[in-house]
């Protein structure tokens, strides 16, 4: 790698404005704010509440349920294909449009290229987490109040702690969705074609789901990226169990340091030829 | 003086096709060199070699004796130019696209995208997203990409392709303001008229192998030094010729006389014909035209045709 000409930042920079110029990233952003609304007019239509769901009971209670009922809910598919939806296109939308060549034969090097396209796709997926957690948390507040959350264990948890412990979820949520983040951009890079790496990831996560819930297989549960995805409710339970959250950290980074360092390798030294 | 392009047994295989054969090409600065060849001759995977998008199987490119390989970006400091036609963001305006390109070139290349702009004719056109160009917007627009690194060295693959007439002329006429300003021009093409127009030095490939560099004008010399000649009485005048001094391969035809020799044999073989009482009526010196001698080193046995003439 040589001394840069231009700093990584700046080609970031334009990687999150050229996401910003597409209309692909408003699709995963707007699904991020219909979700929270959909859930909320279901609820206000019928009396019922979700089953087998943390936080169901007192999903009335305190609109600060609402965004994590919404996190467990996000686990299936929505997470999953919001995040392919950008990250598995990154990397193959320039195959796409024949614009690696232009980009690669400009005075950026090609690490700070992968690199830029990889914090851009991390920034999107957090970004959609981050306003599906704001908008659920504020719709929930409007119609429910912001009163104090009843933790999983059964104790109250003060307002400002249930807020902070919001908040906290939503990071321990990122670590699985970095993940997921990071296998899309994988095949965004090995497959050259959007449609392919968007719709992979998605089958993967799913194949995962299932593998979750074969009895046989339970060792394995623990190893699977969908049960990362509810460590967040580690945090939720009095004292916090840290044990969850632990593990997605190091089974996250198991999935998606690999996937990122075979990305990497591949967009350093493959031939583009396209366009 | 360091070469602007020195590539040096250049191989590229695709599984059974090798698409780049051992090219050799040396590019020196100032030079507007043609890289010529038939389509699928692998002109556009040299010059993505030359570029570092590709990775040679043997051999390697520099430029300005860097090797982007080994040096990155670093390597393409003062080279510009695209390959096949140039690509930009199509849901960005033109404006846009040149502002991300300046950014990834970093220094002041910013500063340059209002002359770029102006250079190609695109100012008025520059707020429109790309989606909306013609083939030949986006031409000029690749052109003006290249013209913010303020290149020392801009590589061109058939940048005339797809233009219509008047878009060709303007294309042409830019990159001979272009070479005029002392930037060297690696051109790509396939239009042999092209590069007659714009080239002093060429390459002709075919099948991946180079079977011609050097001088456009020592090419066409090669050929130089026969002459058509009609008389007043061709076969008393093929018997003078062929004892003449200087003068070989006198053939004679309905059409006149054919012979070689250099241009002071040939003013002597006039003076022995008017001795004679022989009249000349026509003497014709008689070279090919790059697109003969581009069919002729091309088009059947490419090994066999290249060393009767100047060795790559």
């Amino acid at each position: 790698m040589s001394a840069a000409a231009v700093h990584t930042r700046t080609i970031y920079t334009w990687e999150v404005r050229k996401l910003a110029a597409q209309k692909r990233t408003y699709i995963g952003l707007a699904c991020a704010l219909l979700v929270p609304l959909i859930f909320i007019v279901s609820l206000l239509a019928d009396d019922g509440s979700p089953e087998g769901v943390p936080f169901a009971d007192t999903v009335r209670e305190t609109g600060l349920t609402i965004p994590l009922v919404g996190l467990f809910f996000g686990a299936f598919w929505f997470f999953p294909l919001v995040t392919a939806l950008v990250a598995g296109d990154i990397v193959a939308a320039e195959d796409g449009h024949g614009t690696l060549k232009t980009i690669l034969t400009r005075s950026a090097d090609r690490w700070q290229i992968f690199v830029a396209k990889v914090l851009a796709a991390l920034t999107y997926s957090f970004g959609a987490l981050v306003l599906f957690v704001l908008v659920s948390t504020v719709l929930g507040g409007i119609f429910w109040g912001f009163d104090p959350l009843v933790s999983l264990s059964g104790t109250e948890i003060s307002m400002g702690r249930s807020l902070l412990l919001v908040g906290g979820a939503t990071l321990a949520y990122a670590l699985p969705i970095f993940a997921v983040t990071s296998i899309a951009i994988l095949l965004s890079t090995t497959t050259k074609n959007s449609a392919a790496a968007v719709v992979t990831t998605l089958m993967l996560s799913l194949i995962m789901q299932l593998l979750g819930i074969v009895s046989a297989l339970d060792f394995l549960r623990p190893y699977l990226l969908p049960q990362q995805f509810n460590a967040w409710q580690g945090l939720l339970r009095e004292p916090i169990d840290w044990g969850p959250i632990v593990r997605a950290a190091w089974v996250s980074a198991l999935y998606g340091i690999p996937c990122l360092a075979w990305a990497f390798a591949h967009f350093l030294r493959r031939d583009v030829t396209g366009g | 003086m360091t070469a602007a392009i020195e590539a040096r047994g250049l191989v590229k295989r695709y599984g059974e096709l090798t698409a780049v054969d051992h090219v050799d090409l040396t590019v020196r600065s100032g030079d507007v060199y043609g890289y010529l060849g038939p389509n699928g001759a692998g002109k556009t995977t040299s010059l993505r070699m030359l570029l570092g998008l590709i990775r040679p199987d043997e051999g390697s490119a520099k430029l300005f004796g860097h090797d982007p390989l080994v040096e990155g970006a670093r390597a393409l400091d003062g080279v510009a130019g695209f390959v096949e036609a140039p690509r930009f963001y199509p849901y960005l305006s033109a404006r846009k696209n040149l502002e991300l390109v300046a950014a990834l070139d970093g220094g002041d290349a910013k500063d340059r995208i209002e002359d770029a702009l102006e250079t190609v004719d695109l100012t008025g056109r520059q707020h429109d997203k790309v989606r909306g160009y013609s083939h030949g917007m986006k031409q000029r627009l690749g052109i003006a990409g290249a013209l913010l690194r303020d290149p020392r060295l801009l590589l061109l693959d058939e940048p005339t392709t797809g233009l219509d007439p008047a878009g060709m002329r303007d294309m042409r006429a830019l990159v001979h303001r272009l070479a005029e300003d002392g930037l060297t021009v690696l051109l790509s093409s396939h239009l042999m008229s092209e590069v007659e127009d714009l080239c002093d030095r060429v390459a002709i490939v075919t099948r991946g192998r180079v079977v011609y560099e050097g001088a456009l004008d020592e090419l066409i010399a090669t050929t130089a030094g026969r002459y058509d000649v009609r008389t007043t009485d061709d076969a008393e005048a093929a018997l003078i010729a062929r004892r003449a001094r200087g003068i070989r391969g006198v053939t004679v035809s309905r059409a006149g006389l054919s012979l070689e020799g250099d241009e002071t044999a040939v003013a002597h073989l006039t003076l022995d014909l008017a001795q004679a009482g022989i009249g000349l009526r026509a003497l014709v010196p008689r070279t090919a035209t790059l697109e003969e001698l581009f069919f002729r080193m091309t088009e059947g046995s490419a090994d066999a045709e290249a060393p009767a003439l100047v060795p790559a």
